[in-house]
């Protein structure tokens, strides 16, 4: 499904800030993929899914999606088969547009043939507040009211809807729990879960926390410099407990607080 | 002390320049882009009317000029998306270079007279009487308004509010910015020369001036239907512009009625439109420091 090559990105070159955020890093996914990234600041994993989405360019190597060949794609083309959820739920909707003009922006994804002049047709929402329910936080009987005024939780959720509304072909997830409070993080979880199971969707995930880096999906990947220094799938990866994985990773002298943290936590 | 002949020109006057109120609320409210061409453009509008009509088609001259300010905004939009110029500097030095172009539209001479020319509104005038110029402008303008009001909720007009909301989310749906931030401006420009070329038919003359200032009497109005409208439909932000810039002639028409001289009326615009904007930050100052005094989520 993805074929990343050999891809390479340094910001800032020949100056004193040159930063080498990815370098020859490949990855291969296969159709259905659900894959945990690990790694501490700096590791290069937000690099890595903005060199997916687009947001530069690479300086080197093949970004190939579903056979054709998106390297020198511009971000808003990609996004018609990439879906993305960022860290900040500020980042994904627009807070002065209510639920339903959200819902349909996202939708436009599909519209392929579509008048660039229609409206937002009684059907499509009727499909909106089917999908909403979904969500199970009551926005189906909000759909007229400013995003701006959800909460953080609600927007996340909201964006995780918006980016699956049209069955993406990969979707990334950097951190998109992060700055939510523990039992909205949960549920937000819970919900990708579903949405990613119920429709098969190829997934990349960021993550911080070891426990859930190792409940969700198929596959776990570890980065350090740029590039992937360890690889967990299968029975190994079925096997390996959190102190395990917190060993492996002191063994690869990535050392993160916050990895710690969350491990300690559990 | 105001004759019904100040408050009908006041209106008619309102419902002219209402047309670049709803091209700012386009660019500066939906796009989120103090778009500068409008000075330029609304001559542009002016004098490609005013032109058009002493050459015998004062009604080919509306779509003509509106045409004209499309192509105003085209070039400002092309200067921002394409070549990286930040939108205000954009907008400033295609109104630098309308200078010339609206010198040129106007046979190089800095005003046309159109005291012989037929206009609309002298067309108009056997079918309508007395109301023969406030019907016509504010029948352009409601049309206008009302279709300005029902685009902005098509697919397109969806894409460009959001891209004046929240680009990051803009891109991460598939909508090209750079393409809808073209339409937006595109479309702003041309209802701002459709004012000029309304107004140029209304008081027969064109000038190379009539635009100085413009971008901030159109905030002003803006901003003061902000004041009076409810917040949060769209069709009550359009109706807040129309409305604004009729009680902003009304002010200008009290403000002269008072001996003020004209001169006088820029920087009286320039006060409000600065005293309106700065608001929050007036009344956020005089209030007593509160927690989270950022309301905005």
């Amino acid at each position: 499904m993805l074929k990343i090559h050999n891809i390479s990105k340094t910001f800032n070159p020949g100056t004193v800030n040159e930063k080498k955020a990815l370098s020859n890093l490949n990855l291969e996914l296969a159709k259905g993929d659900f894959v945990t990234i690990l790694g501490s600041n700096g590791a290069g994993k937000s690099t890595l899914f903005n060199a997916i989405a687009g947001s530069f360019v690479v300086d080197g190597g093949s970004i190939v999606l579903d056979g054709q060949n998106i390297t020198n794609l511009p971000d808003y083309k990609r996004s018609k088969f990439i879906g993305r959820l960022f860290q900040d739920p500020l980042k994904g909707t627009a807070p002065n547009m209510t639920i339903e003009e959200n819902l349909a922006l996202a939708y436009m994804r599909a519209s392929r043939g579509t008048s660039p002049f229609s409206m937002v047709s009684s059907r499509d929402r009727k499909e909106f507040r089917e999908k909403l329910a979904m969500l199970d936080l009551g926005l189906e009987d909000r759909m007229n009211h400013p995003v701006g005024l959800l909460s953080g939780g609600q927007r996340q959720a909201l964006t995780l809807l918006m980016a699956t509304l049209v069955t993406p072909k990969l979707l990334l997830l950097d951190e998109h729990t992060a700055a939510l409070d523990p039992a909205t993080a949960e549920k937000v979880l819970a919900l990708t879960k579903k949405i990613v199971a119920e429709n098969a969707i190829t997934c990349l995930m960021i993550t911080h926390n070891i426990p859930s880096a190792l409940a969700l999906g198929n596959r776990t990947i570890m980065m350090k410099d740029g590039s992937i220094v360890m690889e967990l799938a299968g029975e190994k990866r079925a096997a390996m407990t959190t102190e395990d994985l917190l060993r492996a990773f002191h063994a690869q002298g990535v050392e993160n607080d916050r990895i710690l943290f969350s491990a300690e936590m559990k | 002390m105001i004759s019904s002949a100040v408050i009908m020109s006041a209106l008619e006057l309102g419902c002219i320049y209402a047309l670049v109120a709803l091209a700012l609320f386009l660019s500066f409210r939906v796009l989120n882009i103090a778009d500068m061409t409008t000075d330029g453009a609304f001559t542009l509008g002016c004098a490609v009317s005013a032109t058009l009509a002493v050459a015998g088609h004062p009604v080919l001259a509306l779509p003509a000029a509106m045409l004209a300010g499309a192509c105003a905004g085209f070039v400002t939009s092309g200067l921002q998306t394409k070549l990286g110029i930040p939108s205000i500097l954009a907008g400033i030095i295609t109104n630098t270079g309308l200078y010339t172009v609206n010198l040129a539209v106007m046979g190089f001479s800095s005003n046309v007279n159109m005291m012989k020319a037929k206009t609309i509104f002298a067309m108009l005038q056997p079918g309508l009487g007395g109301a023969y110029k406030l019907l016509p402008v504010a029948l352009i303008t409601l049309t206008a308004a009302v279709l300005l009001v029902v685009f902005l909720k098509t697919r397109l007009g969806l894409s460009i509010r959001a891209t004046g909301d929240n680009p990051d989310m803009v891109r991460a749906s598939s909508i090209n910015t750079g393409f809808t931030i073209t339409v937006g401006l595109c479309l702003s420009n041309a209802l701002t020369a459709l004012s000029g070329a309304v107004l140029a038919q209304y008081q027969k003359t064109a000038d190379i001036n009539l635009g100085t200032g413009m971008v901030i009497i159109g905030l002003a109005s803006l901003i003061i239907g902000e004041t009076l409208m409810p917040k949060g439909k769209l069709w009550s932000k359009a109706l807040g512009a129309v409305l604004g810039s009729v009680l902003y002639r009304f002010i200008i028409a009290i403000a002269l009625r008072l001996d003020l001289p004209s001169e006088c009326l820029k920087l009286i615009s320039a006060v409000i439109v600065a005293l309106a904007i700065g608001l929050p930050a007036i009344k956020s100052a005089l209030k007593p420091a509160t927690k989270g005094g950022n309301a905005k989520c």
